[in-house]
């Protein structure tokens, strides 16, 4: 079964979502820090070709869900499968293998501070493949037109704003042409408009290239401009899983609070007072 | 108040798994060193030639101006016992197998600890912090080939390399207090210097520099890469870094000297 989207005014073929095709599998996962369940049991599933997001409350574990997709963190007990391959107990040589094959947006950008904007886009191309150096000479320059930075080669990460750093670090995500990207809150920090260059950006890579993307984000904005599909996260569970429209109509008094950024409701920020004073006389 | 047992066997524990992890790391360079050509992956001759020119000849220096002032010391410091015996003339062989066999390998290896191994920690705390080794490995790219084995190389290489300028440098430093204050003759001082010093003496603190080496990039890169906690974890990285390696230098050297004295070698 194939979801196909097409453009109003030409009528050309934009986004296929192969609704048979699952890419990343999560099944009743569970992470403890300590004594703190951060994951309590999550399930989800990621079709080829959508753009994936995953919202919910500073500290409701969707980072900590990012990462158990990437392998970089191992759960206390549940699966992940990645392009059809369990990764829940893969380490070393056998996980870059998959790795390979996706790309990540960090919150920070993480660029290598030590390196150029070309260094910092080439180094996968110069680890994993044999290309001849004007080769990736041409995909890096590629690679930045992409993200609108061609031009900035030779500037060092320091000399950059908090945008271009993004793009930088999408540019580098992108590098190896993988077939998912994964963004880590990548609007976070941002003002509203490189906040809408950067949603716009991520919707262009995922048509152009025909990118599967997992977003985590609690920028509502950024979620109701770029989502096909949405996952609402609250206490380390999937609160609701369902399309854009789907979430906003939803009855869940928790999503509503979330979706319309409501002081008063059922998601508690504050303790209570009884609670609190309680904890004080521990 | 904690029970001094409990506290006691925290450390002890603590202590373990630190050791273990350091080890666990080193052999994982090791691995990458060995069997990394074969794989056709090996660290970047760029970066290990980056890291040698960091390490090592931007420290000559600090290593030159602490080796020069450290054999005037022992020069004068051995001359004021040696002339009550009337023979003032053994300065030369004091100054040159004492900085041979001891105090250039450990000087050197201090300063580098210090200059070097800080900065290692400093860089790749901040690294680890700003989600840059999260980063690479997502790129698929193994933090301890890429950032660990060009530091190791270069420290391993660069630290006896230093410790052979200390030596020398040294030797001069005795040379200025035996020639202008001892009135020694400088052809005398020069072969009384090299009749007396042992092939031994010389590849023994090579032996114990080149080990050194080994121990500030284990320390400074697993304390870097185990860094926690934004711009204060660095700080207390960094910090433990040098306590850490300094400690080790002086423990190793302990070891080493006591190695080479009671097997005759």
């Amino acid at each position: 079964m194939m979801d196909i989207s097409t453009d109003d005014q030409t009528g050309k073929i934009t986004k296929v979502i192969m609704k048979n095709d699952t890419v990343i599998e999560v099944k009743d996962l569970v992470k403890k820090f300590g004594d703190r369940t951060v994951l309590n049991g999550v399930n989800l599933e990621v079709k080829r070709g959508e753009t994936f997001v995953i919202m919910g409350g500073s500290g409701c574990g969707k980072s900590t869900l990012l990462r158990h997709m990437i392998g970089n963190i191992k759960p206390n007990s549940g699966r992940v499968s990645l392009l059809g391959e369990d990764i829940t107990d893969l380490y070393g040589s056998d996980l870059d293998t998959v790795r390979k094959k996706i790309g990540m947006s960090f919150q920070s950008s993480a660029l290598f501070d030590s390196m150029t904007v070309f260094e910092n886009v080439s180094l996968p191309l110069r680890e994993h493949t044999k290309l001849e150096s004007s080769v990736i000479d041409i995909m890096v320059k590629m690679k930045l037109e992409l993200v609108g930075l061609r031009g900035f080669e030779r500037l060092m990460p320091s000399e950059l704003s908090g945008g271009m750093k993004k793009r930088v670090g999408l540019a580098r995500a992108i590098a190896m042409d993988p077939e998912i990207i994964f963004y880590d809150e990548p609007t976070a920090g941002l003002d509203p408009i490189v906040a809408s260059i950067i949603d716009k950006l991520i919707i262009d890579l995922s048509k152009k290239l025909s990118i599967t993307s997992v977003v985590v984000t609690h920028d509502m904005k950024s979620v109701m401009a770029i989502a096909d599909r949405v996952a609402m996260l609250y206490e380390g569970k999937v609160l609701q899983v369902g399309t854009v429209e789907e979430i906003k109509g939803s009855k869940s008094e928790m999503v509503q609070q979330f979706i319309n950024g409501d002081y008063d409701g059922p998601i508690r920020f504050f303790q209570q007072k009884d609670d609190y004073l309680e904890k004080l006389m521990q | 108040m904690e029970n001094p047992v409990a506290s006691i066997g925290k450390v002890v524990i603590n202590l373990a798994r630190h050791t273990s992890s350091i080890l666990v790391l080193f052999f994982n360079t090791i691995q990458w060193i060995v069997i990394g050509p074969f794989k056709g992956k090996t660290a970047s001759r760029q970066s290990i030639f980056q890291q040698m020119v960091f390490a090592g000849v931007q420290s000559v220096i600090i290593v030159f101006f602490i080796s020069f002032f450290t054999g005037i010391v022992i020069a004068m410091q051995s001359a004021y016992q040696l002339k009550q015996l009337g023979a003032i003339i053994y300065v030369a062989p004091m100054v040159s197998v004492s900085m041979a066999r001891e105090l250039g390998p450990v000087f050197t290896a201090l300063v580098v600890a210090g200059r070097v191994g800080s900065a290692i920690t400093a860089e790749l705390g901040t690294m680890k912090v700003s989600e840059q080794i999260e980063s690479l490995e997502t790129l698929a790219i193994d933090p301890v080939r890429f950032l660990v084995v060009p530091r190791f190389l270069a420290l391993l290489v660069m630290v006896p390399c230093l410790t052979i300028i200390s030596d020398i440098v040294g030797v001069l430093g005795g040379l200025i207090v035996g020639v202008f204050s001892l009135k020694i003759n400088m052809y005398r001082y020069f072969a009384f210097s090299f009749d007396l010093l042992a092939w031994k003496d010389i590849w023994t603190g090579l032996v114990k520099s080149g080990v050194f080496g080994v121990v500030i990039a284990m320390i400074s890169c697993y304390v870097g890469l185990d860094t926690r906690g934004g711009a204060e974890g660095v700080g207390k990285a960094t910090t433990v870094s040098v306590v850490s390696s300094f400690i080790l230098i002086i423990l190793f050297d302990c070891l080493l000297t006591g190695l080479f004295f009671f097997s005759n070698m």
